[in-house]
């Protein structure tokens, strides 16, 4: 147990990168499964659902640039989608495709807000161009903010 | 995970291996961190009341302070168990530990849904061995094959 800075080398940077594709992964996977087979949702909704499978293979797909720059390597997606099915099928907390898909935002935000800390917060050089790392993580990060406020509003639409 | 759940759940990790309030200089030993930082530390914790603190004695987590501490065990384990069972990381303990920081509870129990974690968790936490005991026989096995 440690309480050090955990971004200390390019391996840790390219540790938590894939992590953030793996979380890419599951929104994609879970936001895709909620539009395809869920009978109770309205269009608005559907579509958004569309909206974040299109955009979170478009964020892990510059993620996984990212990783292959850190000569490491992510995992497939077939490999979460899998995953995602095994443990959807046996998810007893789940609470509506709304709620989920607000918990996936706000993970992926939250995620992205704490990599982009530590990033700042280190004073390793990486190989990675570090301003080019930042501005791909705040640009994935906004778009993830702007997917939090969009659930958001569908779920007061809903409520009123 | 912040500073304060890191602490808390070093505090209830050393309780557990002492059978017993659990000493700062353990808990500083713990962390790799001062006495001086962890007494600090604690003394935040108290005011919070999520522990108490008695000189000679050690530290004690209250009810609201073990809840704590044992929901950051759990996101603990969820770490160790996707670093091994999703990245098929060898050295998942030591990696765990460097990642714990920076991950947030929402993203551990975001990655809590694609992997396989027992229902008794953190009851199963080796404490000598600061991992899951499941996950240990679990990764053996895989060795062995």
């Amino acid at each position: 147990m440690s309480l050090q800075s955990p971004l200390s080398s390019d391996h840790q940077l390219a540790r938590l990168l894939q992590i953030g594709v793996v979380l890419e992964e599951v929104v994609e996977a879970r936001a895709a499964k909620h539009a395809s087979e869920s009978d109770d949702i309205d269009s608005e909704v559907r579509a958004t659902l569309e909206e974040a499978t299109v955009e979170s293979e478009r964020h892990r797909e510059r993620l996984e640039t990212l990783v292959d720059e850190l000569d490491a390597e992510t995992i497939g997606f077939e490999q979460i989608q899998r995953l995602v099915e095994q443990q959807y099928e046996t998810d007893d907390d789940f609470d509506g495709v709304l709620y989920d898909q607000l918990c996936n935002e706000e993970t992926t935000y939250k995620f992205y807000d704490d990599l982009i800390a530590a990033i700042e917060g280190s004073d390793v050089s990486f190989s990675v161009d570090c301003d080019h790392l930042l501005e791909v993580l705040r640009e994935i990060r906004a778009e993830e903010e702007a997917g939090v406020e969009e659930v958001t509003a569908l779920m007061e639409r809903d409520q009123s | 995970m912040n500073t304060a759940d890191q602490y808390l759940k070093a505090i209830y990790v050393v309780q557990q291996l002492e059978d017993g309030p659990a000493s700062t200089g353990a808990v500083a030993d713990c962390l790799d961190v001062s006495p001086a930082s962890a007494n600090e530390m604690i003394g935040k914790l108290e005011s919070e009341e999520l522990c108490n603190h008695e000189k000679y004695k050690g530290v004690d987590l209250t009810e609201d302070g073990i809840v704590r501490a044992r929901d950051a065990l759990q996101h603990y384990c969820i770490i160790e168990r996707f670093l091994l069972e999703v990245l098929e990381v060898d050295e998942f303990r030591a990696e765990a530990q460097q990642l714990e920081p920076v991950i947030d509870e929402t993203v551990a129990e975001r990655l809590d849904t694609i992997i396989d974690r027992a229902p008794q968790c953190p009851d199963c936490f080796d404490h000598e061995a600061d991992v899951c005991s499941l996950l240990v026989n679990q990764h053996d096995a895989v060795d062995a094959d």
